[in-house]
């Protein structure tokens, strides 16, 4: 890592242990309640996922911690510093990544980095050690017009313009989402590679199988977290037998198994259904009462963080 | 100061790599300063007539041949029946109907002769009404004419007419500074108010606003370009309507400048606090047309505010246009000074802090 130039400047901040601390954080649109009380704190240099379907909560959260908006109750501190009061030293010790593609379409991707490097105060070579390894793939199209771009050469280009005033906390708002497979596996490389340096990264996705690329997840639905722990934490978190099955017709399996006693939930995942067992289950018992379909099949499944959202969820 | 610059220098390189504004803020002034004064035009010309002859005699035929020397009037049908005449008007072959009755020359001799009937279509007011008022000047003129030739008197002049400021009663000359005003609105007032809803739109504001460059530094450089652009395309106009129709104008190009700033500053300053409420270009676009439908109607662009009635004029007052227009006609046609303005310009001043405080506050509002 180079040391000359500090993330950020973490030297000059105040001693803290946490990057991110949120207390009891409250939103409103309208008969909406975005985010209902959340609390909770992401450490220094953290990849921190925060995991959840859309109308969560997530950007909601991000545009309250990148002090675009204010909470209506509640408070939190970025890198030790107040969103409300202190915003302005925030935003220039932050990087943030919206959903949406927001750079300017018409300017090429030279010029939108010269751009955002500008508005920051600082120089594309300044920060070119930092941003190299992503910067250098969208490099042979720096001539093109930002819009113009691919679905993942544009991430590369939105994270380069994140990152160019060396930011000490990252926010992702889904940076991967409409991105083909290989080009998401790449990016969280890079967010790996970005944790090394020691940035905080806080993250959101509605894909399950990323959440495993993080340290700590926070699972959260309708604007409250329904649990935070790091994925083999949330995992071990699931404390019954879970089953895959499959048969000819599953629609009709789904709606029989929900019948069965001691299936405790039921619901379809990928080619099969999962089977939420309680203690009273008995495979046998199951395959009788289902003897008359065909093609009946039961195997012992690993739980997955996507069923432990379920069952947090349903709960 | 160093990001200020920046963000100006983006605002021109994405006008310039528009496809289409680079175009529109050349080629606009010069269609509207060039085109749309031949356009614009209240002289009424081309009025068709119809001369239902029942006399057949020299005084009508010294009728019909001054009507055909007159060059505001067509002489198109010479019939005798006027039932075929009315036909022709109703079906808007022809504006007006002139009928010479029987014995006119004769009785015309005499003493008082049956009277000569005028029939206009007066759908178009204007035109009916300057069409009638033609044919009876020239009629007039015939039988002046007739009258003197049978008694050797020369009819002496007993008006004279000056038209003062516009001494050939030219509609263009009235209607070019205003058309400069039209040229403002529409590129001093839409275009920013799109350029900044459009950043809204595509989600860059936010990505604007997470960085420490403040909201003001943000807006100063949304309207610069535009105010730069603003004096550039004054001046093609300026330019355009003296080598295209000779007028210059007769006050100081000073005057003009100082109104054109205090001009632009009040107009993107409106338009900035209508921006600041909508969220998409539609909406701008549409609550934006719906005022300059009101300034260009009722601000004395088209039709004097002293023949609008009572309620109407002291609402004018409202109408920032309206002063910018009457100082460009004052100094353009009367060569009006700054002093002799002073109310104009101290209300354009007054509408320019009105404005852009009024978009600073709605700015705020908006977490």
């Amino acid at each position: 890592m180079n040391n000359e130039l500090p993330i950020g400047g973490i030297d000059q901040a105040p001693c803290v242990m946490n990057a991110i601390e949120i207390n009891n954080l409250s939103k409103r649109y309208g008969k909406v309640q975005a985010l209902d009380g959340i609390s909770f704190a992401v450490g220094q240099g953290e990849l921190f996922g925060l995991i959840g379907p859309d109308g969560a909560g997530k950007t909601t959260l991000f545009r309250l911690l990148t002090t675009l908006i204010h909470p209506d109750s509640g408070s939190a501190k970025v890198d030790g510093y107040d969103t409300v009061n202190e915003y302005r030293i925030i935003r220039s010790r932050v990087g943030y990544m919206p959903g949406r593609f927001s750079l300017y379409p018409d300017l090429t991707v030279e010029e939108n980095l010269q751009f955002f490097a500008a508005t920051f105060g600082v120089t594309i070579e300044e920060s070119y050690d930092l941003i190299a390894p992503i910067y250098k793939q969208i490099e042979p199209f720096k001539k093109r017009p930002a819009g113009k771009l691919s679905g993942g050469m544009k991430q590369k280009l939105a994270l380069s313009c994140a990152l160019i005033h060396r930011p000490s906390v990252l926010f992702l708002d889904e940076p991967t989402t409409g991105v083909d497979a290989v080009s998401r596996s790449e990016f969280w490389d890079m967010l790996a590679g970005l944790k090394k340096l020691g940035i905080t990264i806080l993250v959101s996705t509605p894909y399950m199988d990323e959440a495993s690329r993080c340290d700590r997840i926070a699972l959260c639905n309708e604007g409250k977290i329904l649990g935070i722990d790091t994925p083999k934490g949330i995992v071990r978190g699931f404390d019954r037998r879970l089953y895959g099955i499959r048969a000819k017709n599953m629609f009709t399996l789904l709606e029989r198994s929900r019948r069965v006693a001691g299936v405790e939930d039921c619901y379809p995942c990928g080619e099969q259904h999962h089977l939420v067992a309680a203690d009273n289950f008995d495979v046998a018992m199951f395959k009788a009462q289902l003897s008359d379909m065909e093609d009946v099949n039961i195997v012992i499944k690993e739980p997955t963080i996507e069923d432990m959202f379920i069952k947090l969820m349903k709960r | 100061m160093r990001a200020f610059l920046v963000l100006i220098q983006k605002e021109f390189l994405q006008i310039r790599r528009n496809s289409f504004l680079p175009r529109l803020i050349i080629a606009f002034p010069i269609m509207i300063m060039l085109i749309m004064p031949l356009i614009m035009t209240m002289d009424v010309r081309n009025v068709n007539v119809a001369i239902v002859d029942l006399d057949r005699s020299t005084a009508s035929r010294r009728i019909a041949s001054h009507i055909e020397a007159s060059e505001y009037l067509t002489l198109t049908h010479t019939t005798t029946e006027y039932s075929r005449a009315i036909e022709a008007l109703e079906h808007g072959m022809i504006d007006v109907i002139v009928q010479i009755p029987e014995h006119f020359d004769r009785d015309f001799m005499i003493a008082t002769p049956q009277r000569i009937s005028i029939t206009a279509n007066a759908v178009n007011a204007t035109k009916g009404g300057l069409g009638m008022q033609y044919i009876m000047q020239t009629i007039a003129l015939s039988l002046s004419e007739m009258r003197s030739e049978s008694v050797p008197v020369e009819i002496s002049e007993l008006v004279t007419i000056e038209n003062r400021y516009n001494p050939t009663l030219n509609y263009r000359h009235y209607m070019i500074p205003a058309l400069m005003i039209i040229l403002f609105i529409l590129i001093c007032g839409f275009l920013p108010a799109l350029s900044i809803v459009g950043e809204k739109e595509s989600g860059s504001i936010e990505q604007i606003n997470v960085t420490p460059i403040s909201r003001f530094t943000f807006t100063l450089s949304k309207l610069v370009p535009y105010w730069i652009i603003g004096l550039f395309v004054v001046t093609v106009a300026m330019l355009v309507a003296r080598l295209a129709y000779g007028l210059v104008p007769i006050g100081s190009v000073g005057a003009i400048y100082l109104g054109a700033i205090l001009f632009i500053l009040t107009i993107s300053g409106f338009s900035l606090t209508i921006a600041n409420f909508s969220e998409t270009m539609q909406q701008t676009m549409f609550v934006m047309f719906f005022f300059i439908m009101v300034f260009m109607l009722m601000s004395g662009l088209l039709t004097p505010i002293d023949s609008m009635p009572d309620w109407a004029q002291k609402f004018t007052i409202i109408l920032p246009p309206r002063y910018y227009i009457e100082i460009l006609r004052s100094v353009y046609l009367k060569g009006s000074t700054i002093a002799e303005l002073n109310s104009n310009f101290i209300a354009l001043g007054v509408f320019a802090i009105i404005f852009n405080t009024l978009a600073a506050l709605t700015y705020k509002k908006q977490a």
